[in-house]
């Protein structure tokens, strides 16, 4: 079995093949949907254990704290031990709430974010699905959640929940054309909607440094709207503490809370990984042009730490957004989504058209 | 033509000041060096209270074993949930006068809300707040405190 840090197609191909030697095809290809399920179950988790963990001491940083430093080294069990309280805490059902519908809506939210996780190339081979319409999936699929977070508002049978769950709403059905046309901006560019295709396409250099000042805007309207499409801070109308205690999820206990927690800072990380390998390159080396010796130096990185450290940078910069800014009004919202992100994002998408027409890209 | 010139002015200058905010959280977080946060068990003996710290309700003796209590009863009064109670007794002067002296004040930290009603109303400034705050106990009963020593009178100049 050979194993290469830089390139896992052959790793992966190996694992195929000895498989479908040793039982029938149909069979192996069970065995292959279990072993890449059971191994995004547990990235899934302890990634979002991780994030939430990141997000506090970044905040905590920012605010001048120190933030969770006791439970294991530099507090890094905090969130673990954290799980395990909200693993043991009660269920509190409610009276006249959908019981159905309240029960299924925090698997519709965790389950949306883990089909988006199943595009997502995090190194070269390493790629559950590669679609023809990667980018397509991505944009379908993770806009998804928010049919759990209207169900979970509705259900709840409580105002605060439906006033929260209505609020996303109308946040994901506007911000989404804000995403879905920056991140139409470099399939222009690429010509392919093919995750691995537009990394192919970014070999000899990222689309942020290739697409001159039209790629630099979509990555701009691109964190912007994805943040709201999280329904992060300063999105977060969806929760708003201050006026709607938690908004969808206040009538959530337990760990069918800590679902809704997991899935947003999963989201978060789908979407950071989406821009970084769009915009940033994916897994692919900081190269400029080709074959200098500048770009064998970056290639003895390995991929899967491009990746993270791009994923992490654009984490970083959601996190910096939301400890930042103070939350807007839901006019005000709308009004950013309408008047500016979207207007900007169709004059942007033209120029690009044309600068890929008159071939002035390199 | 004036209006997209304002459109992309106004953009560009929402930008701007998103940057100021960006700017400033920024350098909080990489210079982690003004952290306000007190590593509280591990500074327990250099942590000091600031001035206006309200940790528990005492009553300020002198060197002389000497209080400021005229023992009128204003603070238990004045107390929300009764965490004060005044015990009284009648002393004779030299000169053949009879006066009210304090004999026990009770105050019942379990109750305490640490409002500070009692310190902000003493007419003679007897009571003031105390700088210790770890107050754990096992035993409920050791919360019920006489705040004035034994053996302890007032002091001559207090009305």
């Amino acid at each position: 079995m050979a194993f290469n840090i830089y390139d896992f197609t052959e790793f992966t191909r190996s694992i195929d093949t000895g498989l479908k030697n040793s039982m029938s095809s149909g069979w192996a290809m069970f065995v292959e949907y279990a072993i890449i399920g059971v191994i995004f179950l547990l990235v899934y988790a302890v990634l979002g254990l991780f994030l939430v963990y990141a997000e506090r001491r970044v905040c905590a940083f920012i605010q001048n704290r120190l933030g969770p430093n006791r439970v294991g080294p530099g507090g890094i069990l905090q969130t673990v031990a954290d799980l395990i309280k909200l693993l043991m805490k009660e269920l509190i059902p409610i009276r006249n709430a959908d019981k159905l519908l309240f029960n299924i809506a925090p698997f519709i939210v965790i389950i949306a974010s883990f089909m988006a996780i199943a595009a997502i190339p995090f190194a070269k081979g390493l790629h559950a699905i590669d679609f023809n319409i990667g980018v397509f999936y991505v944009i379908a699929v993770s806009s998804l959640g928010v049919v759990g977070i209207l169900l979970a508002g509705w259900s709840s049978n409580s105002k605060y929940s439906l006033i929260g769950s209505m609020r996303s709403g109308a946040q994901i059905i506007s911000y989404e054309l804000s995403v879905g046309l920056s991140l139409l901006t470099i399939v222009v560019f690429s010509g392919t909607m093919q995750l691995s295709g537009i990394i192919e396409s970014q070999a000899n250099g990222w689309w942020i440094f290739k697409g001159h000042i039209p790629a630099a805007v979509a990555f701009l309207v691109f964190l912007i709207a994805s943040t709201a499409e999280t329904n992060r801070g300063p999105f977060d109308l969806a929760e708003a503490e201050s006026e709607l205690t938690a908004g969808f999820h206040t009538e959530y206990s337990g760990i069918r809370f800590a679902f809704f927690f997991l899935a947003e800072y999963m989201n978060m990380f789908i979407v950071a990984s989406i821009a970084a390998t769009v915009f940033l390159g994916g897994w692919m080396p900081l190269h400029f042009g080709t074959g200098n010796a500048f770009n064998h130096v970056m290639d003895y990185i390995p991929p899967l730490v491009w990746f993270a450290g791009k994923t992490a940078f654009v984490v970083l910069i959601m996190m910096w957004f939301k400890w930042t800014f103070p939350r807007l009004r839901i006019d005000q919202l709308l009004t950013l989504e309408w008047k500016y992100l979207l207007p900007v994002n169709l004059v942007n998408i033209v120029i690009v058209a044309f600068l890929v027409l008159m071939g002035w890209h390199f | 033509m004036r209006s997209v010139i304002n459109y992309i002015k106004e953009i560009l200058g929402g930008l701007r000041t998103l940057w100021a905010g960006m700017r400033i959280t920024g350098k909080y977080f990489v210079r982690p060096g003004e952290i306000v946060t007190q590593k509280y068990p591990e500074n327990r003996n250099e942590l000091t209270m600031f001035d206006r710290f309200k940790g528990e309700v005492i009553m300020p003796h002198d060197e002389n074993n000497q209080h400021r209590c005229t023992g009128c009863g204003i603070c238990q009064m004045n107390c929300p949930n009764g965490s004060i109670e005044i015990i009284t007794r009648k002393e004779m002067t030299p000169e053949g006068k009879e006066v009210r002296v304090i004999d026990k004040h009770v105050y019942h930290l379990g109750m305490c809300t640490f409002c500070g009603l009692c310190v902000k109303t003493c007419p003679s400034d007897a009571l003031a707040f105390g700088q210790d705050f770890e107050k754990a106990v096992f035993d409920p009963s050791k919360l019920t405190k006489i705040l004035n020593q034994p053996g302890s009178t007032i002091k001559k100049d207090v009305k």
